[in-house]
């Protein structure tokens, strides 16, 4: 459970480590070293900046980002429920812990406009699996009673990574 | 479904979507374990991602430690606008996921940038472009977060 804290600056030289990483890792023999030239850095300074950000936590993963659609997981359902506040920090943490979540977390409510402030996703690979999956779980823990809905997606209109970083010379 | 990948697509999926080793060699590294020759793997790498079944590979980074932050928006488009209205959203390099939802609000889409003004920024310009109404739905906490699937 991680709260979205706040953390200190990042060193430029950083930053534009994950600014040269945005497209990915170099797939050559020597990845790092060739990233190394791009920005200005030798191979080992590159490797212990790296190691260090994915020690702090910075770099959650390393590897293969997958898109699921081509991995044979057509059916991403996106399970919203209305949880009362006082409620969600212990709802987040159970639903969080089931194995068919891959994600949950707590977002801001807008009001008038949609009451949920509890997400979780389930991928799947057929939509009336994932469906009967989801009711089965919400019922097993005491959750279905509490307003939810299940948001499948019907077409994916993009899916990269985010733009983080700064390229030195960038704003 | 995934008979587009064969045994070795999965056996790459399944054992590189996390602790990719950081170090002089990391493919010849990883490759062994996996029977595979550096190239093989490096080929292979490359391979999957000219097919899109990866979207790159390499670190995924916490936002919010880079300073930046992913907000998730949803939108209600009217049917005969969607396709130009995702075309439009999806010019902005900071929409980084777009998707289809079955539900009145039937546009939901995440904006990343290097900085929460510039998602509020992007937000902002989405709606004045579109003249749609854009609902941010900020993280508030994070329960669980583990997209590794199996392939």
């Amino acid at each position: 459970m991680t709260a979205v804290d706040r953390f200190p600056p990042l060193p430029d030289a950083d930053m534009a480590l994950v600014a040269a990483l945005r497209d990915g890792l170099p797939l050559s023999h020597r990845p790092y070293a060739d990233l190394g030239a791009r920005v200005g850095m030798s191979e080992a300074e590159v490797l212990s900046r790296l190691s260090a950000l994915a020690e702090a936590g910075i770099i959650r993963r390393f590897g293969a980002i997958v898109r699921h659609h081509e991995a044979g997981y057509r059916a991403n359902a996106m399970v919203v429920l209305d949880v009362p506040d006082e409620r969600v920090a212990e709802v987040g943490r159970t639903l969080g812990g089931e194995k068919a979540v891959t994600l949950c977390y707590r977002r801001v409510r807008a009001p008038g406009r949609w009451p949920y402030n509890l997400y979780a996703m389930v991928h799947g690979r057929d939509r009336a699996v994932v469906t009967a999956e989801v009711r089965e779980m919400l019922a097993r823990l005491g959750l279905a009673r509490l307003p939810h809905d299940i948001l499948f997606s019907t077409h994916r209109y993009k899916q990269t990574g985010g733009r983080y970083g700064r390229a030195r010379g960038e704003a | 479904m995934t008979d587009h990948l064969d045994a070795t697509d999965r056996a790459v999926i399944n054992a590189l979507q996390g602790g990719f080793p950081v170090s002089e060699r990391p493919f010849a590294e990883a490759a062994a374990p996996l029977g595979l020759t550096e190239q093989q793997l490096i080929d292979r790498i490359a391979d999957l991602r000219a097919r899109g079944v990866l979207t790159r590979f390499g670190p995924l980074f916490k936002p919010e430690a880079l300073g930046g932050e992913a907000v998730l928006c949803a939108m209600t488009v009217p049917a005969d606008r969607f396709d130009a209205v995702a075309e439009q959203v999806n010019a902005w390099p900071e929409v980084a996921h777009n998707y289809a939802r079955d539900h009145t609000l039937n546009m939901w889409f995440v904006v990343a940038a290097d900085s929460p003004r510039r998602c509020r920024e992007v937000c902002a310009e989405i709606s004045e472009l579109t003249g749609l109404t854009v609902l941010p739905m900020p993280k508030l906490h994070e329960f669980h977060l583990d997209l590794r699937l199996t392939a």
